[in-house]
């Protein structure tokens, strides 16, 4: 279109605005984690990398890390095996409810996650007597599906049909064609998936409080737990800015293997 | 090149039976989705019909409207649901006024040469934890010692403090890139010729923004709402950091599901059945495949 000078200038001043709204309460979690303040203040009255040290050898920082990459990492992998079953059978087979189940399978994000946690929540106290690290991974997988089925599906559409049923005519049977030309050609689509499947569930609070059995304890909940306790602000700090940097990286990661056009702009 | 002399297709047992073939790949993920998760939700619904018993705390299974007679009958919960419905509602619009013109920076300004840099740049917050943007928000908000209280100060304002104001700019916050994206790749895929198209035909800016360019990012608009609005009506930590005393529909559940699961389970079926109703009501404009 053709935008005239002015309007160019405001919407790059807008912008310019958008992204510092956007960046400054990121940058003032960094910054506070290096604050000598005990509380949360602005500005911060001087330097220390202190708390960073104190955060690395709190005991309780150091196993909710570890619970939470296990927690993780086991949603992921079951994320994975789902989602792609999911993508490969509503990607190339029409069937009745297609529509339905594509719909179903974002309802876990797209509903609030309170109602996600409580129903979860009801079903496990009620069946399976009552919440382990197994129940919150469970809630954890359920949301994550979404993530590696979208990149998945997005990745078989674009491939098209052919090259299978290339490998096909050749004599390969289906187990073969999978691993030597579908797996092959998803295989970034999939690295992405889990990638982003492993950073959702590494910082969901939601569904994890309502899913996580007494004393599992993962880096987000440690961080609610601490939140409003007077003496820990620093340490909490700390762990606020380490979670800032890690979810960084995996996006940019992400970004590497898929391609953002592939999936129509879609987010997920 | 023995191998030529099989070449008769000896296709696999999926091939000759694409049913069984399907079946196969679905089972394991209905199970999971339409067992567990479609089966959680469903009594969940179901318990919302139940009540609890006073003195012993047992579920009562017998239908009955109580629960949701207490909550449309009391004001306060009146109250909460009218706030909450108003905080989601802010929230939206907001997202859209800022991501509007963003995204028309980020499509129709930028050059083409920096916009991956920009979509990485709107998405990397969605990645960073949840928690830790709300805790930020608090650091933000802090009535006295606040960022901005501290940056509003010299000019004599103050800071909006915790409240329904800071809930608000901090979910505002959280979902604006789910607003920001659907709308630039709406716009990254208008053709310019209908832009040039329209200008030809005289129409100046705002009347080609309101008759080209709207209806065409329409649908992706409504898709980033239905983000903001949905995933802002069922909120608490939110609530609980950034505001103050005030509460919503989902602070209500999370204070009641221990002691009165029905009664938290008819409270957490209104921001589902507001959701659902949204959701069918978009359904044609063709938002859900924006998603």
């Amino acid at each position: 279109m053709s935008l005239s000078r002015g309007t160019k200038a405001v919407l790059s001043i807008f912008a310019v605005i958008a992204f510092g709204f956007i960046y400054v309460p990121l940058g003032v979690i960094l910054i506070n984690s290096f604050s000598t303040d005990r509380s949360l203040t602005w500005p911060p009255s001087g330097f220390t990398t202190e708390w960073w040290g104190k955060a690395v050898d709190n005991e309780g920082v150091r196993e909710a890390l570890v619970t939470s990459v296990g927690v993780a990492i086991v949603a992921t992998i079951l994320a994975l095996i789902l989602g792609t079953l999911l993508s490969f059978a509503l990607g190339r087979y029409s069937f009745f409810g297609r529509e339905s189940l594509s719909l179903l399978v974002v309802l876990p994000i797209a509903l609030p996650g309170i109602v996600t946690g409580i129903a979860l929540n009801n079903v496990f106290t009620t069946f399976l007597g009552g919440l382990t690290i197994w129940t919150l991974i469970i809630g954890h997988a359920t949301f994550c599906i979404v993530v590696v089925y979208n990149n998945a599906i997005a990745r078989l559409r674009r491939m098209g049909g052919s090259v299978e049923e290339a490998s096909a005519d050749l004599g390969a049977n289906s187990v073969r064609t999978f691993i030597y030309v579908t797996f092959p050609m998803m295989r970034s689509a999939l690295i992405a998936g889990a990638i982003l499947a492993f950073g959702l569930s590494f910082d969901e609070i939601i569904v994890t409080t309502f899913t996580a059995g007494p004393g599992v304890t993962t880096l987000p909940i440690w961080i609610y737990q601490n939140l409003f306790r007077p003496n820990q602000a620093p340490i909490v700090n700390v762990v606020a800015a380490a979670l800032v940097i890690v979810s960084i990286l995996p996006i940019y990661i992400a970004q590497k293997f898929s391609n953002a056009d592939e999936r129509g702009g879609g987010l997920i | 090149m023995t191998t030529m002399t099989t070449a008769a297709p000896r296709g696999g047992f999926g091939y000759r039976h694409p049913r069984a073939r399907l079946a196969g790949l679905l089972a394991a993920p209905m199970a999971w989705l339409v067992i567990v998760y479609l089966g959680s939700l469903a009594a969940l619904f179901l318990t919302a019909f139940w009540t609890v018993d006073d003195f012993t705390g047992q579920l009562v299974r017998t239908f009955t409207l109580k629960n949701f007679q207490q909550v449309f009958g009391n004001s306060a919960y009146y109250v909460v649901i009218v706030r909450t419905l108003g905080i989601a509602l802010g929230t939206t619009l907001l997202c859209m006024i800022l991501a509007l013109p963003l995204a028309f920076f980020m499509a129709r300004v930028a050059s083409t040469r920096w916009r991956p840099l920009l979509v990485a740049m709107v998405l990397t917050p969605l990645w960073a934890s949840y928690l830790v943007k709300v805790y930020a928000w608090r650091a933000m908000l802090q009535p006295e010692d606040g960022v901005i209280a501290w940056f509003l100060q010299p000019l004599g304002l103050g800071g909006p403090g915790y409240g329904v104001v800071g809930i608000i700019i901090t979910l505002t916050y959280l979902w604006l890139p789910y607003m920001i994206l659907p709308i630039y790749a709406a716009l990254t895929r208008l053709p310019d010729s209908m832009l040039d198209a329209s200008s030809d035909l005289g129409a100046k800016g705002g009347r080609t923004f309101r008759s080209v360019v709207m209806p065409i990012i329409f649908p992706s608009i409504v898709a980033g709402s239905i983000f903001t609005f949905s995933l802002s009506l069922g909120d608490y930590i939110t609530a609980q950091i950034v505001g103050g005393k005030v509460t919503m529909l989902g602070n209500v559940v999370q204070t009641t599901y221990v002691t009165n699961l029905p009664f938290a389970a008819a409270v957490a079926t209104i921001p589902v059945v507001i959701v659902l109703l949204y959701l069918l009501a978009v359904r044609r404009s063709g938002a859900l495949d924006n998603l």
